[in-house]
């Protein structure tokens, strides 16, 4: 870890840890993330982790830049990387289909192996939620192993329907809300992602891990999930 | 309590007021009145707290009935509004007599317009705020993102105040060809040395492609020499280059991360300017520093008291 500190607004803070995307990053972001919010107290307006950055948005009538920058430095004293509290591991049920996964197909034949494979694969693995961003509640996941991994489509859709499970790069992600969206599209989720009733909002919070089970067409259906082909949205 | 009648709207017609906080790394972008200043003044001229709900006008086509006798106040763009036919500039507050109509029909100057009332806009909080964001489904009279529509009927809980004018030497000035004030910072230090000169001494036009996401200014192509960036958090007005060089100024309903580098970021002041800009006018980049836009800032807030 090599901490820095970069202006990048009147009142923000970029505080960069590192250049390249990890899993490893995260004890270090949560125990940043923690210390940063106990520093600023209520002078913090917003904190907002993304992959190797925490971007401090304080009060800027409060506080001065000078005074945001030392409390910076005193919340990455001895900062020592989380142990526990690492997040909540959430266990996701996905209905795996051609019809609400249309990529399934395209990933197969990308990885060489057959689309029951590809379920296997994508669903053996804890995700790290690296940020949340998009749409509320959309989890920027990984890393998914590099036969998986997909370039966007090069023409996005204009309709996906809410809680859809795709793959973007190295990336996973499943859509809150029906919204424009051009990841490589392998299944579909009944859970509420975001939900303005529930304490927290977000099911994912940065630094949750989340793994996802294949589960039937019924099941999926049970638990309240809509199977409108995705092709019917197009 | 007081009730106002919409009998005409647009999509563009919204309620507002400072946005969302403290839910930014749930990936819930921040929505407000893109001109804060004009909503601050708005509110002011009633004596309520600069974020009451207010309704932002965006170049027209608001017309309501008042349910009752009531003061509401006007700030920001001249988008032509009457009372009754009778001229009604902004920056001042008004009475509006039960069945009296306000209409703001077309932007003479500035292109945002703030109504504010008594005690602010009853509308319901929605994860702290009603700003409306029809992207995200949040806020709104519905709670849900929706813009004000012909037969909502809103309502206030303030009483009717003594009617006050802002003074003019208060009064913010949209005059043409605006300086916008933009904090260096970011990875301003990866664009080429052609491009940092060319960003703040070629004049930009705003395009068409202009929300309120973000702001696309037309002018020179700005050049980025770095490295491909990892998506980070985007602060409000930050100026952000995609590979077509044509900079992007992000605005209150802008994504919260993204990946394309950045010059640095609008001051607020700068902000509530370029949100009274029209497409097709000009504007000039200024560059400043953290610590002098933070010491005009605190400087300038003391006119609120």
């Amino acid at each position: 870890m090599k901490p820095r500190i970069e202006v990048v607004a009147i009142d923000c803070l970029m505080l960069r840890l590192f250049d390249e995307i990890a899993e490893a990053n995260m004890p270090w972001m949560l125990a940043a993330s923690e210390r940063l919010r106990a520093s600023f107290a209520g002078n913090l307006i917003d904190l907002v982790p993304s992959y190797t950055t925490l971007m401090v948005h304080y009060d800027g009538l409060a506080l001065s830049p000078v005074e945001a920058r030392e409390l910076i430095a005193q919340a990455l004293t001895d900062l020592r990387p989380q142990t526990q509290n690492l997040g909540q591991c959430h266990v996701l049920p996905v209905w795996y289909d051609l019809s609400v996964g249309p990529e399934l197909t395209l990933l197969a034949q990308r990885a060489s192996c057959p689309v029951s494979e590809v379920i296997r694969r994508h669903s053996a693995h804890e995700y790290q939620v690296f940020a949340l961003g998009f749409a509320p509640g959309f989890a920027f996941m990984g890393l998914v192993e590099e036969a998986l991994a997909a370039p966007r489509l090069n023409t996005p859709r204009k309709r996906v329907a809410s809680g859809s499970v795709g793959i973007a790069e190295r990336q996973t992600a499943a859509y809150p809300a029906q919204s424009p969206g051009g990841w490589n599209l392998v299944g579909r989720t009944p859970s509420a992602l975001f939900d303005r009733e529930r304490d927290g909002y977000s099911l994912m919070q940065p630094g949750d891990t989340v793994r996802f089970e294949p589960v039937s067409r019924a099941e999926f259906i049970r638990l309240g999930g809509d199977d409108t082909p995705q092709e019917a949205l197009a | 309590m007081s009730r106002l009648l919409i009998k005409a709207s647009t999509p563009l017609c919204l309620l507002q007021d400072c946005g969302r906080f403290g839910v930014r790394h749930l990936g819930v972008t921040q929505g407000g009145a893109a001109d804060w200043l004009s909503m601050a003044w708005a509110n002011w001229l009633l004596g309520n707290s600069p974020d009451a709900a207010v309704i932002e006008i965006t170049l027209g086509g608001l017309s309501l009935v008042a349910q009752d006798d009531c003061t509401l106040a006007l700030a920001g763009a001249d988008l032509a509004a009457t009372v009754d036919g009778q001229v009604l500039k902004p920056w001042r507050s008004f009475a509006l007599k039960q069945g009296q109509t306000l209409t703001l029909s077309q932007p003479l100057l500035g292109a945002r317009a703030y109504l504010a009332a008594p005690g602010g806009i009853a509308a319901p909080q929605v994860l702290g705020s009603c700003a409306t964001v029809a992207r995200e489904q949040l806020g709104g009279p519905d709670g849900f993102g929706r813009g004000l529509a012909a037969g909502d009927e809103l309502s206030f809980n303030g009483h009717a105040q003594p009617l006050r004018e802002l003074a003019s030497e208060q009064q913010p000035v949209f005059s043409p060809n605006p300086g916008l004030d933009v904090v260096l910072g970011a990875q301003i230090g990866a664009f080429s040395g052609q491009s940092t000169f060319d960003a703040f001494n070629s004049p930009w036009t705003l395009d068409t492609r202009a929300d309120r996401m973000g702001i696309r200014l037309l002018g020179p192509a700005l050049v980025y020499q770095g490295a491909p960036m990892i998506s980070e958090g985007i602060p409000l007005g930050a100026i952000q280059v995609p590979p077509d060089g044509q900079p992007i100024v992000l605005l209150n309903d802008r994504q919260t991360i993204g990946g394309y580098p950045r010059l640095g970021a609008l001051t607020p002041l700068a902000l509530a300017r370029l949100a009274q800009c029209l497409p097709g006018e000009g504007v000039a980049l200024r560059p400043t520093t953290q610590e002098a836009a933070q010491r005009q800032m605190v400087g300038f807030m003391q006119r609120f008291g």
